[in-house]
């Protein structure tokens, strides 16, 4: 149905993609959505909760799987994607949370240390890479910090690092701003913009309206499953 | 393989070990518990098989003392003595034949009654009363009907001057010594398999525990693509440690119950738990026990944690989300 050409060229593609929690409900979290992303696009998802951000997020990272449609992200199709290749695709994947989940007794180094500990990287490479990303992220000077230690914005950024240290091609952010204050919400846009700028495809989702309406890219927009929008340098709508 | 792949395969292997001993004293509580169970299963083990050993041994020495003695009359020629050995010779039952002489078994009496008096001067050299005596010694003390029939034999019955002397006593004696030795092996086997039980279900909640304790982490690790082995394999490691501590502390206990022992009393009175045998043989066989001690212990370990993982970290095919269902029931 899709030439290998698009698979390849396209970084996230989603076919008629619905997904239905409960199987006795008709209700669908997402109903019959499609979508293409190509790669480095600075994408925007938003919707008001229970709009369904969350689910889409969910089966990107394969956490939960689509009941019906068709998702290939990277040039890796869901359908043919064994369980114990799951984790081989989390790697291909940078993925950034509204509660950053980072490790609370592990320092801003070790939880950026941490994902390449996971993947067999030597500790060579990691003393070399970590301190990298964490300039990237503004965050060089407080590596021996935990996170208790340190703002909303700046474990944020601790996240995005460990996202974005293994390299993805894509990275996927649930609602990253959730939690901040405005300052240190654009702080975290800001590195998002910049990873975006080396050539990472974003996907991002959110209903901050003032970001949206600021960055100027282009916004998809969801409402009770189904997108509704989907424009370039678009503001938010809802 | 390539050589990067070859270098991360390793380096991921060196950190579940390292993961595994950490997380070992992270639940330092925890381990406690899972390997002092552990440490009395080993301990039982170890017991029972110095035991058995020992008993065996005791038994053997046992059916080694006992023969059957035929009393020869006096006047027997060469000749009879020597077809009536021959006869004894081509029984199946029979071990070892002894011929002690009329002189050789003055001889011996003397040396056996040295310090009483009055009976050395009961014999003399002039007027020796002891027979002659062939000493059987039979493979199976408890199958003496074969060789029984052989001496009840008519023509066999007028060379001896006594009945002959079966060791009948000392038969009862190791047929119960027999079953008693029985029914302690089946009871320690039967404690063995119990306490193995009660270790591998306390290592097993000892993990679902851990795994409880640690469910972010764990769940952080599986969403940054942490394979299942990796995940899996400290836990493994950890339990496995359990058992090597077990093993050590288990021989030192043994151990030292042997030195305790040697310094608090003389252990050649006690019959059949002949204790020095038992200490020479654990002594003699260390190392085989030690590495059974370890290989034992480890398998417990390992397997249990094998199963708890497996059932606790749920890397089954319907639900790619860890624990969704443990989180909301825990």
């Amino acid at each position: 149905m899709y030439s290998k050409f698009a698979i390849i060229v396209l970084m996230i593609l989603l076919d008629r993609v619905s997904k239905v929690y409960n199987k006795n409900s008709t209700e669908a979290a997402i109903s019959r959505i499609s979508l293409h992303v190509e790669p480095k696009e600075f994408v925007i998802v938003v919707g008001q909760s229970g709009a369904g951000k969350s689910t889409l997020f969910k089966l990107l990272t394969r956490e939960e799987k689509p009941t019906s449609g068709k998702i290939i992200v990277g040039g890796i199709d869901y359908e043919n994607l064994k369980d114990k290749d799951i984790p081989k695709l989390r790697r291909k994947i940078g993925v950034v949370f509204q509660d950053f989940k980072l490790l609370p007794n592990k320092t801003v180094f070790e939880n950026v240390a941490f994902a390449l500990e996971i993947v067999g990287v030597s500790n060579r490479e990691i003393k070399h890479t970590v301190p990298k990303v964490l300039s990237i992220v503004g965050l060089k000077s407080k590596e021996d910090r935990y996170p208790r230690e340190l703002s909303g914005g700046e474990r944020q950024r601790v996240a995005i690092a460990r996202a974005i240290v293994r390299q993805p091609k894509i990275l996927i952010a649930d609602e990253p701003t959730g939690n901040l204050d405005p300052k240190h919400a654009w702080d975290v846009i800001r590195v998002l913009e910049r990873i975006n700028k080396f050539g990472t495809t974003v996907m991002l989702t959110t209903h901050n309206q003032e970001i949206v309406n600021k960055l100027k890219r282009r916004v998809i927009t969801i409402k009770d499953g189904k997108i509704v929008s989907d424009k370039a340098n678009a503001s938010y709508e809802v | 393989m390539s050589r990067q792949t070859r270098g991360r395969k390793f380096t991921t292997i060196m950190r579940i070990f390292k993961t595994g001993f950490i997380n070992f004293f992270r639940n330092f509580s925890l381990s406690v518990a899972a390997t002092a169970v552990m440490v009395v299963t080993l301990t039982i083990v170890l017991f029972f098989v110095i035991a058995n050993a020992t008993f065996n041994h005791s038994i053997q020495e046992i059916n080694d003392k006992i023969n059957v003695s035929v009393y020869l009359k006096d006047n027997i020629s060469e000749d009879k003595k020597e077809g009536l050995m021959q006869d004894l010779r081509s029984l199946s039952n029979v071990k070892e034949l002894k011929y002690v002489s009329k002189e050789d078994a003055l001889k011996q009496y003397r040396e056996d009654n040295k310090d009483n008096l009055e009976l050395l001067l009961a014999v003399s050299q002039t007027d020796n009363p002891l027979p002659a005596t062939i000493q059987i010694k039979p493979k199976d003390p408890s199958r003496n009907e074969e060789i029984k029939t052989v001496l009840e034999r008519s023509d066999i019955k007028e060379l001896q001057s006594d009945e002959t002397s079966y060791s009948g006593d000392r038969k009862e004696a190791i047929d119960k010594i027999s079953t008693a030795t029985t029914f302690f092996k089946k009871a320690v086997f039967v404690s063995v398999v119990v306490f193995a039980f009660i270790s591998m279900l306390i290592i097993f909640n000892t993990i679902q525990m851990a795994i409880f304790n640690r469910r972010d982490e764990l769940r952080i690790m599986r969403l940054l693509g942490a394979s299942t082995w990796f995940i899996r394999g400290p836990f493994i490691v950890e339990t496995m440690f359990y058992g090597v501590v077990s093993a050590v502390l288990s021989i030192v206990i043994c151990n030292a119950l042997f030195v305790v022992q040697e310094q608090a009393f003389d252990s050649s009175t006690l019959g059949l738990l002949d204790i020095t045998y038992a200490n020479q043989y654990f002594a003699d066989n260390f190392f085989i026990f030690f590495g059974m001690q370890l290989l034992f212990g480890m398998s417990i370990g390992a397997i249990s944690a094998l199963i708890a993982t497996k059932r606790f970290l749920r890397f089954s095919n319907k639900s790619h989300i860890l624990w969704r269902k443990r989180q909301q029931t825990l």
